[in-house]
C-alpha cells in the first residue's frame, strides 16, 4: 500500500451533464474520486447512474460541464452484466487477458485473491453467478487500476455472496488504494464503506454518508419512507466512524419531488423538468 | 505442380478457406450470419457495377459490400425497422438489382451461374496471386487486432471502458468480411460464400476451449472441406462449390457426434 498517494484525485466531474435527442439524461452533477475512496451512485432506473458512470470512464464525452481525469488514469470495469455466448469459447484465464497481456503467475495471483484460483480452465459459461462476478473483479484487477467501476456489482447473487462481494471491494480497496466508483438500483444494499453516496434522479438529489443520505429529506421523497427501512448498510467490524453531518444537497435538490407519491414505483416517478 | 486446374482449384480453395476460419469465427461469434449473406448477396451488384464502369471486379465486388454494410449501419440507427427486417431488404433487393443490371449488360456474355455458384475450376494464376495477396493481408490485420477485437466482441462497453476503441473494431471487421467476399466470389459464388464463413467455424466450436484454438481448428476444417469436396466433384462429377460446402455440412454432423461436451471447462477438482 502506498500512502504517499493516498488522497490523490483521480477522477473530477464539473457541473457535467449528458443529453441525448434533445432529453437531457443527467444534468448539473459534481463528484470527485479520490485514491482510496468509494463513492456509490443510486437512484432509480433512467435516473442517470450509468450515464454519469460512462462520462466517469470517458464512454460518454459530457455535453455540459466538465470531466477532468487524470493523466493517464488506468480504470479497471465491472459490467453489469456480461453474457458470453455458449458459440464463444472462453476459458476463465483467457477471459483474464482480455484488454492486456498478463503472465501466468499474474493471472493465478489474480484468481487467487478473490478466491477463484481453482476457476483457472474452467469455462466461463459454466460458472455460477457469484464465481462468475469474482472473475470479473479479478479481470479487472490484474490491471492494477487506479480506479475500479463496478456496475451492479451485486445483481444476480445470493445474500451470503453480496457479503462476501463487499467484503472483497473492502478489501481492495485497502490493498491497493484505488479509486471505486459503484453504481446500484439496490436500495437495500450500500456499503457502510462508502464514504459518499450520491443520490440521482436526473440530477443529484443528495449526497453524503450512507447514514445521513438515509435520512435525508430528498431521499425519502424519491424513494418513500420505507425506503429507509430497508436501506440497510452492511457493516463491518472497524474503527471507522461515520459523521452523520447533513446531507449536501444538490444543487437543483430544492424539493423539486412531488412527495408522498407510491412507495417504491420507481418507474413511475416522472421527473418533469 | 499448378499447371493443371484442378491443382489450383486445390491451391486456391485451401488459401481461401485459410481465411473463411478465422474470419467465420467472428461471424459466428458476433451473430453476424445474415449480415455476411446480405454483404455477399451484393456482390453480383458488385459485379454488374464494375463491368458498366469498367473497373476492376475484385475492387468493385469490395467497394459495394462495404458500401451496403455501411448503408446497413447507418439505416441501424434510425431505429426504426428491426435490423432483420433490413437485412432482409438490403439482402435480396441488393441481389435483384444486380440481377437485373447484369440483364441490361448485352454487350459482354456473363456467366451468371459462376458468379451465384462460383467456378473453382476456373481459377486461373493470377486468381491464385490475389486470394493468397489478400488472405495473408487480411489474417496479418487480424492476427495484429486480435485483442482489440476479441474484446470488442465479448463486450464492446467494458472495452470502450478499459480504452479500447470498438466501434473501430466492427468497421475493421466489416472490411475484412468484404474483403474475403470480394476474393471468394469467384471460387463459390455469393450464394455459397457464408457457408464456408460459418460451417467450419460452427464445427471448431465443440472442439475448442479458446478462441485462438477455435480459428486455428476452423481454418484447418475449412481446408478439409476445399479437398474433400474437390474430390468428390471430381468422382462423382458433381459441381465443385456445392460439393465443398456439402463435405463442410459432412464434417459438421460428423463433429456433433463427438462426445466433447465436457472435455473442456473442466474444473480443479482437488484441493478446496
Amino acid at each position: 500500500m502506498d500512502m504517499r498517494m493516498k488522497g490523490e484525485t483521480l477522477i473530477t466531474l464539473t457541473n457535467a451533464g449528458v443529453k441525448s435527442g434533445g432529453r437531457v439524461l443527467v444534468e448539473g452533477v459534481d463528484l470527485s474520486i479520490a485514491r482510496g475512496e468509494i463513492v456509490t451512485l443510486i437512484g432509480p432506473n433512467g435516473s442517470g447512474k450509468s450515464t454519469t458512470a460512462k462520462m466517469a470512464t470517458g464512454v460518454l464525452k459530457p455535453s455540459t460541464g466538465t470531466v477532468t481525469r487524470k493523466a493517464g488514469l488506468k480504470i479497471g470495469y465491472v459490467p453489469q452484466k456480461l453474457s458470453i455466448d455458449w458459440t464463444l469459447p472462453l476459458t476463465v484465464e483467457r477471459l483474464m487477458t482480455l484488454t492486456g497481456h498478463f503472465s501466468r503467475p499474474e493471472i493465478e495471483s489474480a484468481l487467487a485473491a478473490v478466491g477463484a484460483g481453482r476457476l483457472l480452465h474452467a469455462a466461463v459459461q459454466e460458472l455460477s453467478g457469484g464465481e462468475f462476478q469474482r472473475v470479473l473483479f479479478a479481470r479487472a484487477m490484474i490491471r492494477k487500476p487506479d480506479l475500479l467501476v463496478l456496475d451492479e456489482p451485486v445483481q444476480g447473487v445470493d445474500f451470503s455472496g453480496e457479503v462476501a462481494l463487499y467484503e472483497l471491494v473492502r478489501q481492495i480497496r485497502d490493498t491497493t488504494q484505488a479509486g471505486i466508483l459503484m453504481i446500484s438500483h439496490d436500495l437495500h444494499v450500500v456499503m457502510a464503506e462508502t464514504d459518499t453516496v450520491i443520490c440521482l434522479n436526473g440530477h443529484v438529489c443528495c449526497r453524503g454518508t450512507p447514514a445521513a443520505v438515509k435520512r435525508s429529506p430528498e431521499y425519502l421523497a424519491l424513494f418513500g419512507a420505507r425506503a429507509a427501512d430497508t436501506l440497510a448498510i452492511y457493516e463491518h467490524h472497524h474503527d471507522h466512524e461515520h459523521h452523520d453531518d447533513g446531507c449536501l444537497v444538490g444543487k437543483h435538490g430544492e424539493h423539486e419531488h412531488p412527495h408522498g407519491h407510491v412507495h417504491h414505483d420507481h418507474s413511475e416517478h416522472d421527473h418533469a423538468r | 505442380m499448378l499447371g493443371d486446374f484442378f491443382s489450383r482449384a486445390l491451391v486456391a480453395g485451401v488459401g481461401l478457406a485459410a481465411v473463411t476460419g478465422p474470419l467465420g469465427c467472428f461471424v459466428v461469434w458476433r451473430r453476424m450470419a445474415y449480415f455476411g449473406d446480405t454483404m455477399a448477396h451484393s456482390a453480383l451488384l458488385g459485379v454488374a457495377i464494375s463491368i458498366l464502369l469498367s473497373i476492376n471486379m475484385t475492387l468493385g465486388v469490395f467497394a459495394v459490400a462495404a458500401l451496403v454494410a455501411g448503408a446497413l449501419l447507418l439505416l441501424q440507427r434510425q431505429n426504426t425497422l428491426s435490423t432483420d427486417a433490413l437485412l432482409g431488404i438490403l439482402s435480396h433487393s441488393s441481389l435483384a438489382v444486380g440481377l437485373v443490371l447484369v440483364g441490361f449488360l448485352t454487350q459482354v456474355r456473363i456467366d451468371l451461374m459462376g458468379f451465384l455458384f462460383g467456378d473453382i475450376l476456373a481459377v486461373s494464376m493470377e486468381d491464385i496471386y490475389i486470394i493468397y495477396g489478400g488472405g495473408i493481408a487480411i489474417l496479418a490485420i487480424l492476427a495484429l487486432n486480435w485483442r482489440p477485437l476479441l474484446a470488442a466482441t465479448v463486450s464492446p462497453e467494458l472495452a470502450e471502458a478499459e480504452g479500447l476503441k470498438p466501434e473501430v473494431s466492427r468497421i475493421l471487421l466489416m472490411l475484412l468480411m468484404a474483403s474475403v467476399i470480394a476474393i471468394a466470389m469467384k471460387l463459390v459464388g455469393v450464394l455459397l460464400i457464408t457457408s464456408l464463413l460459418i460451417i467450419p467455424a460452427a464445427t471448431a466450436r465443440r472442439l475448442s476451449a479458446t478462441p485462438e484454438f477455435m480459428a486455428l481448428v476452423a481454418a484447418v476444417l475449412g481446408a478439409a472441406s476445399v479437398v474433400a469436396g474437390l474430390y468428390g466433384s471430381l468422382t462423382w462429377d458433381t459441381a465443385s462449390g456445392p460439393s465443398i460446402v456439402v463435405a463442410a455440412l459432412l464434417i459438421f454432423l460428423v463433429s456433433l457426434t463427438v462426445p466433447t461436451a465436457r472435455l473442456f471447462g473442466r474444473r480443479e477438482s482437488h484441493g478446496a
